[in-house]
């Protein structure tokens, strides 16, 4: 047996960084340097503006001058075009960075003789990337040269010498190609451009119409094999990676006020994890909205920005109908804090919306995102679909650990706890708001589903919608179950009754009381007189019996000394007997 | 073979030929890449076919790209050899090593149309 030998230089594909957003993720750092990249797809699918943002990037972001050959399209068309991606090519060019050539190939004016070869071509794409150096070139689209020269067999033999060229000069080259119906490229060029090829897609279902991009062949490299969304809008391309690279994020133990302090008090008392996914459900009109501008608005004045995704509302309209309850979003938008962003989503289409939605958080660097109402994702029966995106999206906002608070509307006869949409595993705290119709009206009442990893309450609070906004009041459980709004407030009224009644009883019994012993004082008080006066009358008696007693005594002295008695009384008395 | 590889080169033929049109000469322009066969060839038949058909009233100038490679662009010439012919207007391209006379002729638009 043979022992392998290691080759001990083990060389890595280098890679020629794109600079689009998501692209270099998907392709694990960019298109592979020095070799040729077919790129194929439809009409209208973005291939020559996905080959001019790799020539402008590598232009201004890498310092690698480029080449673009374009073969259907003039020089000024070219420069009008790319204008609305943000790419100002004029300057490029005079800079010596980017250099057009236009290549004009017309049949009806050549006439075949005899032998030729493609010789022209190489020279004119030699001096070109000689003239400034480049390192990037772009072939848009080579297929016109097979409608313009009529000998296909001598046009292939020059294709696959030019590739090799190209690889032989070392530059990184895009091929761009059109879709064939059983192959890759109508023309077959798949053959000779084989070392990355992507595919560019165009597809329009349920009448919205998606862009999506698949990397059909890497050689020497791995790379996300699936399809992808992408969006070209005013800065140039977006491809969205599927960003679930396993539930790692990190939490903080924060929490933050939901803008309704009893609502506080029923999550344990401080509120919401920061970081997590709320989710407000209820049918329509329960206030799930206003539940929202609540927790803007508190957000906003502790200085954190919030991003407002309204998929139904204007925004004007939302700031007009939350002053109604005494909330002013307006001055938060004005300083900046508060941000609207309001499209249908069927506007755009569902992975459109997902990457324009991460494009926003991107940009405006929010720290809760507020998405009003989620049930507008569904298009039709494409709850699957919904779901994935939300899905992206909930693990997108926890990784930046940002906040997120959804609403969402259930129709009337499914169960509250159930949604559309089937999300209820990715959201931490669901709070819900539920129609209470008692005695010929309809009140509202919320409470807490789940929240996880807090001490919640399990009580129904009745919750109303006034002046001075979202309020929580306490239900009452009386006998015919759960009383409110007028119910609620006829029994408020019924017990401040009764209470003022016995309250009343109280008042009327102390009063008696002090009445009565008004009146046993009143009693004692005479009894008292009485006694005094006949006290007094007694002792005024006892002093005049003692008065004669002793005037008695006198006298009798005074007699005794009258009557000339020298005896004294006692003797006298004892001999006179 | 030396004198082939100069940038320009005009031919111009004995003094005393027949006038065919109140124009002047034609102008033709053959590019090529180097001293190829394919080149040589397509000058020596183009040689000929002047000689036959101008009988004079011609310039040949032989443009060789790889000196020159910028000349190329405004004739936007991507196949070798090509012969341009730039007086009298229109322009009017052919490719080719110009063995097939007809179609040269048919090109030059110097055959008369059979019907």
């Amino acid at each position: 047996m043979k022992k392998i030998k290691e080759n001990p230089e083990t060389t890595v594909l280098e890679k020629s960084p794109t600079g689009i957003q998501g692209l270099d993720e998907i392709t694990g750092g960019g298109l592979p340097k020095g070799r040729p990249t077919l790129v194929c797809g439809n009409a209208g699918c973005g291939k020559t503006l996905l080959a001019m943002e790799f020539l402008v990037r590598g232009a201004t972001q890498y310092n690698e001058p480029g080449v673009f050959m374009a073969f259907e399209e003039t020089e000024k068309e070219l420069t009008t075009n790319v204008e609305s991606l943000g790419f100002d090519l004029n300057k490029l060019i005079s800079q010596n960075m980017i250099k057009i050539d236009h290549v004009f190939v017309e049949r009806s004016e050549i006439e075949i003789t005899g032998e030729y070869d493609l010789e022209g071509l190489f020279i004119r794409l030699n001096y070109a990337i000689d003239s400034i150096g480049a390192k990037r070139v772009v072939l848009d689209t080579v297929e016109s040269l097979f409608s313009g020269l009529p000998n296909h067999m001598i046009l292939r033999a020059e294709l696959r010498r030019l590739f090799r060229w190209l690889k032989d000069k070392g530059v990184t080259a895009i091929i761009t190609g059109e879709r064939g119906d059983e192959t890759l490229t109508r023309q077959g060029l798949e053959e000779y451009v084989s070392d990355c090829v992507i595919v560019l897609d165009h597809r329009v279902s349920e009448q919205t119409s998606t862009r999506r991009l698949r990397i059909v062949k890497y050689r020497g490299s791995s790379h996300g094999a699936n399809e992808y969304p992408f969006l070209i809008d005013d800065t140039g391309f977006s491809v969205l990676p599927i960003t679930s690279v396993g539930l790692k994020h990190n939490v903080t133990c924060d929490r933050i006020s939901t803008g309704v302090s009893r609502l506080d008090t029923m999550l344990g008392g401080k509120g919401y994890f920061r970081g997590s996914s709320v989710l407000v459900s209820g049918t329509a009109g329960t206030g799930k909205s206003s539940l929202a501008a609540h927790f803007s608005d508190a957000a906003c004045r502790r200085g954190e920005r919030v991003l407002y995704f309204a998929l139904e509302e204007s925004p004007a309209q939302i700031i007009r109908n939350m002053l109604s309850i005494g909330i002013n979003l307006d001055q938060w938008v004005k300083k900046g804090l508060l941000r609207f962003h309001s499209n249908r989503p069927t506007f755009s289409g569902l992975e459109s919306y997902l990457t324009v939605m991460h494009k926003e958080v991107n940009n405006f660097k929010p720290r809760v995102v507020i998405i009003d109402p989620i049930s507008s994702f569904i298009i039709g029966i494409n709850e699957l679909e919904a779901k994935s995106m939300i899905m992206r999206l909930v693990d997108f906002l926890k990784m930046n650990q940002l906040t997120s608070f959804m609403t969402n509307l259930s129709s009337g006869g499914t169960a509250l706890e159930h949604t559309r949409i089937d999300i209820s595993s990715l959201i931490d705290t669901w709070l819900l708001l539920r129609d209470i119709e008692i005695g010929g009206e309809r009140n509202r009442g919320i409470y807490i589903l789940k929240s996880r990893g807090m001490k919640h309450s399990n009580q129904i609070r009745e919750f109303l919608l006034t002046d001075q906004g979202v309020d929580l009041l306490d239900v009452y459980v009386g006998p015919e179950g759960v009383l409110t709004g007028s119910a609620r407030l006829a029994q408020e009224a019924k017990e401040i009754a009764t209470q003022t009644m016995h309250h009343q009883e109280i008042q009327r019994k102390k009063l008696e009381i002090y009445r009565r012993k008004k009146a046993m004082e009143a009693q004692i008080a005479v009894l008292k007189s009485e006694f005094e006066t006949a006290e007094a009358e007694a002792l005024k008696i006892i002093a005049i019996e003692e008065q004669a007693t002793k005037q008695l005594a006198k006298d009798r002295e005074d007699m005794a000394k009258t009557r000339k008695a020298d005896a004294p009384p006692e003797k006298v008395n004892s001999k006179k007997k | 073979m030396t004198t082939k590889k100069t940038e320009t080169k005009s031919i111009t033929p004995t003094k005393g030929a027949k006038k065919k049109s109140k124009n002047d000469k034609w102008i033709l322009r053959l590019y090529v890449a180097g001293p190829t066969p394919k080149a040589l060839t397509a000058l020596k038949n183009l040689k000929e076919i002047c000689d036959d058909k101008l009988q004079g009233k011609f310039v040949i100038e032989v443009i060789d790209l790889l000196k020159n490679p910028q000349l190329g662009h405004d004739d936007q010439i991507l196949a070798l050899p090509t012969l341009v012919r730039k007086l009298p207007a229109p322009v009017r391209k052919i490719i080719g090593d110009l063995s097939d006379t007809e179609r040269v002729l048919v090109g030059l638009d110097l055959k008369q149309q059979l019907l």
